[in-house]
């Protein structure tokens, strides 16, 4: 087994990654439909418990089919078009940012240049491998103009605040999910072809941890409290982190890393992106939704993308910068 | 419509959703193919456009829009995209002698068309709307077979502001109310201001 998959060209073994994928979702997807049949014969007088779960379980599930699908129509048509479509996400998640956090009319030019100006330039430097320039473009470069067109416009009425939330913005919407084709680009000694991989290996232990942690927080559910820290528990917290460093250990195998480095990556993206998700909640309980998407108390139509990725756009960095460092690249 | 213009609509729908998501929340009233006057806040010229956008397909090609004549004929191409991608009617914003500033419209609603109108007259920069203007009260009275609904634009001014001209991506939606009617004797200052309120109401649903 071993040796034939070693046998394989990197293209065939990324091809046969992407094809054991979408065989598991599609096993998931029928296991879904099957379940929910027989939940609608047997429990047509009772509303069930499980019934319910299974109805939180379709978003998570067409999430996972829509990554999965961008990542696959990334790969197979060259890094180009992947940074692409990670901008096109980037711009789809900035603009459910900024339409919850009150903006005035003096910042239109600076959304105009976060927008139109900053996001492209940022994939740009990530497109042409410029990894320096690329690490400090936005909090050194963009940090400033912004501010400084803001202030032009002349208008300081909360003038700190509009821009701490810009800036907020732009950081996790933009600088964060900007890492994740980053990590395409790396250039491993003999490791070329394979950094899909890498992404593969982030994207599934940070989603594995946020998922165990999500369920085992039901399960241990035990105060109906409100308040965000009743329902971050440090037990689920761990048992996250735990499931996350077993699949970063399961994965090693297809990472450049060697069995500790990998269960070492595994556990730093996964601490990043459990607290960077924690954050997020604390900032939407500030602006008085629960989600970003429609099943808050959205009035703008917000598809809720920010919700699935936000773990990913804190995550991305660490882990970049871990790999990147680790290996002097 | 030839096939420029059609092309130019699909450009712009998609430009529109990918810009502000276009949503239309149907809250008062199912989206329906009976002839209305649909009257909504007015903050910025992409009111129009988001309008328009907001409206299923079938729905659109029925409803036309109200443009002020002296801004959307400035131009050889506002004129041309007006006319026929949006194919508005076009209104006098000042009165010029005797004739009915109204006789535009009327025309479109004998004819059988709805229209989107919005009241104010102007764009506002304030956070409520301006009190509204006599024609809603007019065109009410003489079709009392048209349904009225009042709608609220959420978020246009932000993508752009009066004075701009680069849009900025804001997700944006159109609110639909249930639909008011005129009074059998309803004083026409009681009518505009409840009219007002009923799409105000819709700010905060």
């Amino acid at each position: 087994m071993r040796s034939f998959l070693s046998n394989l060209t990197p293209e065939q073994q990324v091809g046969l990654l992407f094809v054991l994928v979408f065989g598991l979702l599609t096993l998931v997807t029928v296991a879904g439909i099957l379940v929910s049949l027989r939940e609608s014969k047997s429990s047509a007088t009772e509303p069930s418990d499980r019934a319910q779960q299974l109805d939180e379980l379709q978003p998570l599930l067409r999430t996972a089919w829509l990554m999965a699908l961008v990542f696959w129509v990334g790969w197979a048509a060259g890094d180009g078009v992947a940074t692409v479509l990670f901008g096109l996400v980037s711009f789809l998640i900035l603009r459910e940012f900024i339409s919850l956090s009150p903006t005035r009319r003096g910042d239109h030019r600076s959304l105009l240049l976060a927008f139109f100006a900053v996001l492209p330039m940022q994939y740009a430097l990530v497109w042409t491998r410029q990894f320096d320039l690329f690490t400090v473009f936005i909090p050194v470069y963009a940090f400033l103009t912004i501010t400084a067109v803001s202030a032009l416009a002349g208008d300081t009425e909360r003038f700190l605040e509009r821009n701490a939330k810009l800036q907020w913005g732009i950081m996790v919407c933009v600088y964060g999910m900007s890492h994740v084709p980053a990590l395409l680009m790396l250039d491993f000694p003999g490791f070329t072809g394979k950094t899909a991989f890498l992404v593969f290996f982030l994207v599934l232990v940070v989603q594995t941890c946020m998922l165990v942690q999500h369920l085992s927080e039901r399960h241990w559910q035990t105060t109906d409290g409100s308040a965000l820290t009743d329902r971050f528990r440090w037990r689920s917290w761990g048992a996250g982190l735990l499931a996350g460093c077993l699949v970063g250990a399961l994965l090693a195998g297809i990472t450049p890393f060697s069995l500790l480095t990998a269960v070492a990556m595994a556990l730093v993206a996964c601490v990043a992106g459990t607290l960077g998700h924690l954050v997020m909640k604390a900032i939407k309980r500030d602006r008085g939704v629960i989600h970003w998407g429609a099943d808050g108390r959205s009035v703008t139509g917000a598809s809720g993308l920010l919700d699935r990725v936000d773990a990913l756009c804190f995550a991305a960095p660490v882990f970049f910068h871990s790999v990147r460092w680790t290996f002097n690249l | 419509m030839n096939i420029r213009a059609k092309a130019m609509s699909l450009f712009l729908l998609g430009l529109v959703r990918l810009l502000t998501g276009a949503q239309a929340r149907w809250y008062g009233c199912p989206p329906k193919a009976e002839q209305r006057i649909y009257f909504a806040n007015h903050q910025s010229h992409a009111d129009l456009v988001l309008m328009w956008a907001a409206l299923p397909q079938e729905l659109r090609s029925i409803t036309r829009p109200i443009a002020a004549k002296d801004y959307w004929t400035a131009s050889t191409f506002k004129r041309w995209i007006t006319t026929e991608v949006f194919n508005a009617v076009y209104v006098e914003r000042e009165k010029k002698g005797d004739e009915d500033p109204l006789q535009p419209l009327i025309d479109a609603l004998d004819s059988g068309d709805s229209l989107i109108l919005f009241p104010e007259g102007t764009r506002g920069f304030t956070e409520d709307p301006q009190p509204f203007k006599s024609g809603l009260y007019n065109l009410a009275k003489r079709f009392p077979g048209v349904v009225l609904v009042p709608a609220w634009i959420h978020n246009v001014q932000r993508v752009m502001p009066k004075g701009e001209v680069v849009p900025v991506p804001v997700l944006c939606s159109v609110t639909f109310g249930a639909p008011i009617a005129l009074g059998a004797d309803e004083p026409r200052a009681d009518f505009l201001v409840r009219a007002r309120e009923a799409v105000m109401a819709m700010r905060d649903v």
